[in-house]
């Protein structure tokens, strides 16, 4: 009661704006609740049920007979096994990665291994399994591959950058803002779109690379750009002590960075890095442009067939729902890791300036 | 007999931009001496140890150290690094590694110490700091003394020829300011060759072998502790003398 009184009714402006919302909320909350659950339809053999309930309660059954197709696109029906294998590979990559005993260079290794394993599933033409050209890769699994190896490759390539932009010789540092602004410069469709119309009109003629690879390529080149000023942002909050004390101990450059410098920025960096990621994985979405399939444009696709054509709104609400599904749980993530390293970094950074005061 | 002498600054002189930091330094320490540099702040004392182990470049005259010239030359720079030790005002202990690991890491990567080795001599050093038991706490765990104690020790594991101090109880609570001091008189009475930037008088009566006073980027006296706390030859190390002592 008095928590009411305090934060909902604490002044007459207060009160009426609680009012307003709890009326709002009143008229909004259960005729939504009536049509996503109660009146739902969430099986039907075809869309004849859902045509005649549709206003009145919403058709699940849709995103239950579409499934495979969001999930996979148009990838061999029979081989659906590969790219769901996939997927587990993938989450299980992001598991391990979270969890901090497993910081040790040796994940490196472990990336290296489950990306191959994901190559191979998916393209296949060894060790008895199928080949599948990346045409018909799609759906979520697209969305997840192309978010998965983008930062896979695009972490690697911002760290380098981020330290040239440091750099004392005029050349590698010169080359790095060079990059880093020029990328972020442009928009990342305007990006794909290049990689996609522009880039063959470059090539020799004879020569081609697929359209996945080129947008693949695009989205980390993208990536690295801005990973690269938030790995920047780290190194900054370094203290000059730091480096000093690395110095007098008569560590080489590179031992420095990587045994003194990197590992504390990065911790630093974790909560813009993941903030990073986080809308990474929603811009791949941006590949519906250049005609690539992934979770977005399959709804659409799936969308366009006559019988299920109408049900845009569940579509849309289940893609927002895995979207969200994957950016709300980074988002958590990041927050857990932050309280847990303050029991290191933060604190000693308060100690020091307690100590100063 | 030049190799009496392990560091030898001659003319040495560094600006800042417009500002000159150090002018005409000439300094000679000979082995296992220990060296107490005073002056006001401001007065160049921190500029000069950090030429010795080139923190900071001298832009012209000689430093050696060693018999090896300190010059451009980054392998030659990190050699001398790994047999100076270097104690800072703010510790600056890597906050993301243990004390234990502070003091290996050096050890292991500088000078391909094995690992088992390395954490021996480690908590042989801690022991000597007098504090085995922090040995596997984070810095920000430790008090101010201890930081400073886990700091020499990272310092003395690298076995340094020479140790440089940089103020190094400044930053801490009056009642750690001994237990800091405790070890580095210690380590003075093992033979270790010091030098030493500190207001601690006291310290600088009981351990040096010289004063070294500076004031305007120069050194303007250097005596005998007796002879420049009971007759300092200077004004300015007069003037010195009573702001410090006076209270």
């Amino acid at each position: 009661m008095s928590w009411l009184r305090a934060n909902l009714f604490s002044s007459w402006p207060n009160a009426i704006v609680t009012l307003l919302a709890l009326w709002l909320l009143w008229r909004v909350l259960p005729p939504f609740v009536d049509w996503a659950f109660l009146d739902a339809i969430w099986s039907a053999p075809d869309s004849k049920a859902c045509r005649a309930a549709k206003g009145e309660g919403a058709c699940w059954a849709f995103i239950a007979e579409k499934h495979r197709f969001i999930l996979f696109g148009t990838y061999p029906y029979e081989e659906h096994w590969r790219p769901a294998l996939c997927i587990l590979v993938m989450l299980a990559l992001y598991a391990v990665s979270a969890l901090r005993r497993f910081w040790r260079p040796r994940l490196v290794l472990f990336w290296l291994a489950g990306l191959a394993a994901v190559g191979v599933l998916m393209w296949g033409g060894v060790f008895g399994l199928g080949y599948v050209e990346n045409e018909r890769w799609g759906g979520l699994m697209l969305t997840l591959l192309l978010a998965t190896f983008g930062i896979a490759f695009a972490f690697p390539l911002a760290i380098p950058l981020a330290l040239g932009r440091r750099s004392q010789l005029p050349v590698v540092r010169g080359f790095c803002v060079g990059y880093i602004e020029l990328i972020r410069g442009v928009p990342l469709i305007s990006l794909l779109f290049m990689a996609s119309v522009m880039l063959p009109l470059f090539l020799p003629a004879g020569v081609t690379i697929d359209k996945l690879l080129r947008a693949q390529i695009a989205m980390i080149l993208f990536a690295a750009a801005y990973l690269a000023e938030v790995v920047r942002g780290g190194l900054q909050a370094i203290p000059h002590g730091q480096v000093e004390a690395a110095d007098a101990l008569g560590l080489s450059y590179w031992k420095k960075t990587a045994l003194v410098v990197l590992p504390q920025a990065l911790r630093i960096a974790i909560p813009p890095l993941v903030n990073t990621f986080i809308a990474f994985f929603k811009d791949t979405s941006l590949v519906l442009i250049i005609g690539l399939f992934d979770l977005l444009t399959s709804i659409k696709v799936s969308l366009q067939e006559p019988a299920w054509a109408g049900f845009g709104v569940e579509a849309y609400i289940f893609a927002s729902l895995v979207y969200f599904v994957f950016c709300f749980t980074m988002s958590r993530y990041s927050q857990g890791l932050e309280r847990d390293l303050s029991g290191q970094l933060r604190l000693g950074a308060k100690a020091g300036a307690l100590r100063d005061a | 007999m030049p190799d009496q002498f392990i560091i030898e600054l001659q003319a040495v002189n560094k600006w800042f931009g417009a500002f000159q930091a150090l002018r005409n330094i000439d300094l000679k320490v000979a082995r296992g001496e220990k060296i107490v540099v005073c002056g006001p702040s401001g007065s160049g004392k921190s500029t000069m140890i950090r030429v010795i182990n080139r923190l900071e470049a001298h832009q012209s005259g000689r430093v050696l150290v060693d018999g090896t010239e300190l010059t451009g030359d980054l392998r030659a720079i990190e050699t001398i690094r790994s047999e100076v030790g270097m104690v800072f005002q703010q510790f600056n202990l890597f906050p993301h590694l243990t004390a234990l690991e502070n003091l290996t890491l050096a050890p292991i990567w500088v000078r391909r110490m094995p690992r088992r080795e390395a954490e021996a001599l480690a908590l042989q050093l801690l022991e000597r700091v007098r504090i085995p038991e922090q040995a596997h706490k984070y810095p920000a765990q430790l008090s101010g003394g201890q930081q400073q104690r886990v700091a020499i020790a990272r310092a003395l594991a690298m076995r340094p020829k020479i140790m440089l101090f940089d103020e190094p109880t400044s930053a801490l609570d009056p009642e750690m300011i001994k237990e800091v001091l405790d070890v580095m008189v210690e380590l003075a009475r093992e033979g270790m060759t010091m030098v030493v930037v500190t207001h601690e008088m006291g310290f600088a009566r009981t351990v040096a072998d010289r004063v070294c006073f500076m004031d305007a980027g120069e050194i303007v006296e250097t005596a005998p502790p007796a002879q420049f706390f009971g007759a300092p030859r200077t004004g300015r190390a007069k003037l010195f003398l009573s702001q410090i002592l006076g209270h």
